[in-house]
């Protein structure tokens, strides 16, 4: 049984490829790359052909950052559904964060979470470790054992490492077992009660404001940890300019830093709110408009090398309230790839780029397998459509949740098929029939 | 401003019926409002009710704490359940902002923001503006003034928007801990210091410094505040000489505004609280009396 992607265009970031090329694939791995016309499928045995003109086939898209909230929370989303949903937008991989109930601190929830996403038997999934007990900020977790269980980064997501000695160490002390530090930035003292961006909206609204120093004061001490440490540290979710700026500064020095945005704060800004509108709530918040153009130049420059999620399924017991009381997040797996695929056309950055940021990229940090398009690699890959037009529906999402700020807009672009280890996961073509 | 302009010129007509002997009409009879009030008011909710009774609309009132919201009810679970009695309004007070907007999406009755957290208090900023045109004559080309903290006063952020609508001059003063990012988007300039702020002013509007939200960091203490931020003799000279002074309610005597100047020539400070009533059986009558107002925001 061989399984002939024909008539696509192949897009693969590490090679910088990007033409007409098929792809044959037998027990799960690519067998072969070729041109378009050269391949001779057998006499004999089941050739499955997968007709992908006009589409682009590209290596499987890697999330770094989900919230699965399994174990817990089972009730917004669990390691099975959010695989779906993740195979639904076009994702192969994506890496969990530890802030679950209780926190992944231990190898019996680390296991725990493999365990269930071998049940779930659809994507690979990946836990991320929490660096602190509890994600306190007190003491660190056992990082050698939770490598071992699968974890594959630590990160206290969802709340900031107060302490700077506590994050210097972790930094350190993390190199030693080659796990990537992802810092979620925040002071939690001038966030304080804040609620949305500080700014014109916040001062219309009423609502209490999160400044955007309060994301770029531990930006810069994540900067100056890697300086001092010399090992690298990644930024989750960047929103502002100033973020950016420092992170470019950062890297035109040589410090080892590494950082991801997410597609709302390249989509919208904090006009999303009015009207208390609690699926444009999300930490850290929607920004202004000049935000938003320097994540674009981020990008576009890579001083932002990946584009994650921060998919965070809530339900109507924490969205449908008022919005000071709502939980922040929003989904995002069925979105990221259409939303990209936007800034393209836009010119931002060329279709390679931003296919990188959305698979390679993530890989190499991560240092997971995947990522690339090569013969003998297993067929962890995506075939989209770029042209596919279509007005995002509620009741169309794959997650258990459907808190998106995105529902009722017009998108392009879809993922027809997700194929993880040469079996297909996501069939929007019909080839399993 | 033509929404605005009616329900002034309604409050005007209406407000000789709170000085009759008998303080009724029969407009809103056979009509229900509820008066739902998750936060301590004394002055609104007085007012409301007052309103309602003297338009012979038949009214209930709710407060936090007899309402099922002790028990871990929503909001919107508790408007359902008020939306199955069929009341014609429903008068919300609630402390987190845009807590109006969201039973409205849930309830088919109308629903009058009675002041939602340090959003809005549309209310108290249309007695504001009826109290002034009744002092003034006019609202527009007036200056006025605002004290206190700003950033966390929705009766400010309404009085701003409402009076910047009628075209009176704006300027908001207190401490920078007060003062809201990118309020001049609003349409108000910023002078911080009080003494130059009520310069030339024909109207002083006195917020109540929050004792129960004051954490420490916007400002040290009540005496202090006093000294460099309250209202006193001294501070009021530059103001025009027949300016007024304003204020919600309820003040803090010897804070944000002395006792003698409370009590004395230049507050309207108990007019506001008449002509609240005046203005809320306009709402009333305008929403719900065969009045023209279907469409008020």
């Amino acid at each position: 049984m061989i399984t002939w992607i024909k008539d696509g265009e192949l897009v693969d970031p590490r090679s910088a490829t990007k033409k007409k090329l098929d792809i044959v694939i037998k027990k799960g791995k690519i067998e072969s790359i070729l041109p378009t016309g050269k391949f001779n499928p057998p006499n004999t045995g089941d050739v499955k052909i997968i007709d992908a003109s006009g589409m682009i086939i590209t290596p499987g898209l890697i999330d770094m950052h989900v919230h699965f909230r399994e174990p817990g929370e089972e009730y917004k989303e669990t390691i099975a559904t959010g695989s779906y949903a993740a195979a639904a937008g076009g994702f192969t991989a994506v890496a969990c964060m530890p802030n679950t109930h209780p926190i992944n601190d231990s190898r019996s929830v680390t296991e725990f979470m493999v365990e269930r996403a071998r049940k779930a038997n659809l994507i690979k999934v990946y836990p991320i470790a929490a660096i602190s007990m509890g994600s306190r900020s007190e003491a660190l977790t056992e990082f050698g054992d939770l490598k071992q269980a699968g974890a594959v980064a630590v990160s206290d997501d969802g709340r900031p490492v107060t302490s700077s000695e506590l994050m210097r160490r972790a930094i350190e002390y993390a190199w030693f077992f080659n796990l990537p530090v992802i810092s979620h930035c925040q002071d939690l003292g001038l966030s304080n009660k804040g609620v949305m961006h500080e700014g014109a909206i916040s001062t219309k609204l009423g609502l209490e404001g999160i400044p955007a120093a309060s994301e770029e004061i531990m930006v810069v001490r994540e900067i100056l940890l890697a300086k001092l440490t010399g090992y690298p540290v990644h930024i989750a979710h960047v929103s502002t300019e100033g973020s950016v700026e420092f992170i470019r500064q950062a890297k035109e020095k040589g410090i080892s830093v590494t950082a991801e945005t997410a597609p709302h704060y390249f989509s919208l800004d904090h006009t999303a709110v009015i009207g208390f509108d609690t699926n444009a709530k999300m930490y850290p918040p929607l920004r202004e408009p000049k935000d938003v153009e320097a994540i674009k130049r981020g990008l576009s420059d890579g001083v932002i090398d990946v584009i994650a999620t921060d998919h965070a399924p809530h339900s109507p017991i924490e969205k449908d309230i008022e919005f000071d009381k709502a939980a922040f997040g929003i989904i995002g797996l069925e979105t990221a790839l259409p939303l990209t695929l936007a800034l393209v056309r836009e010119g931002v950055m060329d279709l390679t780029t931003a296919i990188a940021k959305l698979s390679y990229n993530p890989a190499s940090i991560l240092s997971i397998k995947g990522g690339t398009l090569e013969e003998g690699k297993e067929a962890d890959l995506t075939i989209i459509d770029p042209n596919s037009e279509y007005v995002l529906q509620k009741d169309s999402f794959h997650s258990k949740s459907y808190n998106s700020p995105f529902i009722g807009r017009k998108m392009r672009g879809k993922a027809m098929i997700t194929m993880v280890g040469g079996r297909i996961v996501n069939d929007k073509l019909n080839i399993e029939n | 401003m033509s929404d605005i302009n009616l329900i002034l010129d309604t409050a005007d007509s209406l407000i000789e019926i709170s000085s009759r002997d008998i303080k009724k009409v029969p407009t809103l009879r056979g009509k229900s409002i509820v008066n739902f009030f998750y936060e301590p008011s004394t002055r609104t909710k007085a007012s409301f009710e007052m309103a309602a009774k003297r338009l012979s609309a038949d009214t209930l009132s709710l407060s936090a704490t007899d309402s099922s919201m002790v028990k871990g009810e929503t909001l919107i679970d508790t408007a359902r359940n008020l939306q199955a009695m069929n009341p014609d309004i429903i008068i919300l007070r609630h402390s987190s902002s845009g807590a109006a907007h969201l039973l409205a999406r849930y309830v088919d009755a109308g629903v009058i923001n009675a002041g939602d957290g340090i959003h809005e208090h549309p209310t108290q900023a249309l007695l504001d503006l009826f109290t002034i045109k009744k002092k003034k004559g006019r609202i527009k080309g007036l200056r006025v003034v605002i004290i206190g903290d700003i950033a966390h006063s929705r009766v400010a952020r309404s009085d701003m928007i409402g009076l910047r609508k009628m075209g009176a001059e704006v300027t908001v003063s207190g401490p920078p801990t007060m003062i809201p990012v990118d309020v001049e988007s609003l349409g108000v300039k910023v002078m911080l210091d009080p003494i130059k702020a009520v310069k030339n002013k024909d109207v002083i509007m006195l917020l109540r410094i929050q004792l129960e939200r004051q954490n420490k960091v916007l400002f040290p203490s009540l005496r202090e505040y006093a000294i460099f931020f309250g209202l006193n003799t001294q501070l009021i000279k530059g103001a025009k000489k027949d300016v007024i002074i304003m204020h919600p309610g309820p003040i803090n005597r010897g804070v944000e505004i002395t006792g003698d100047l409370a009590d004395g020539p230049f507050s309207v400070i108990l007019d506001q609280v008449s002509n609240g009533v005046a203005i809320r059986m306009a709402l009333l009558y305008l929403l719900i009396g065969g009045g023209k107002g279907d469409n008020l925001d």
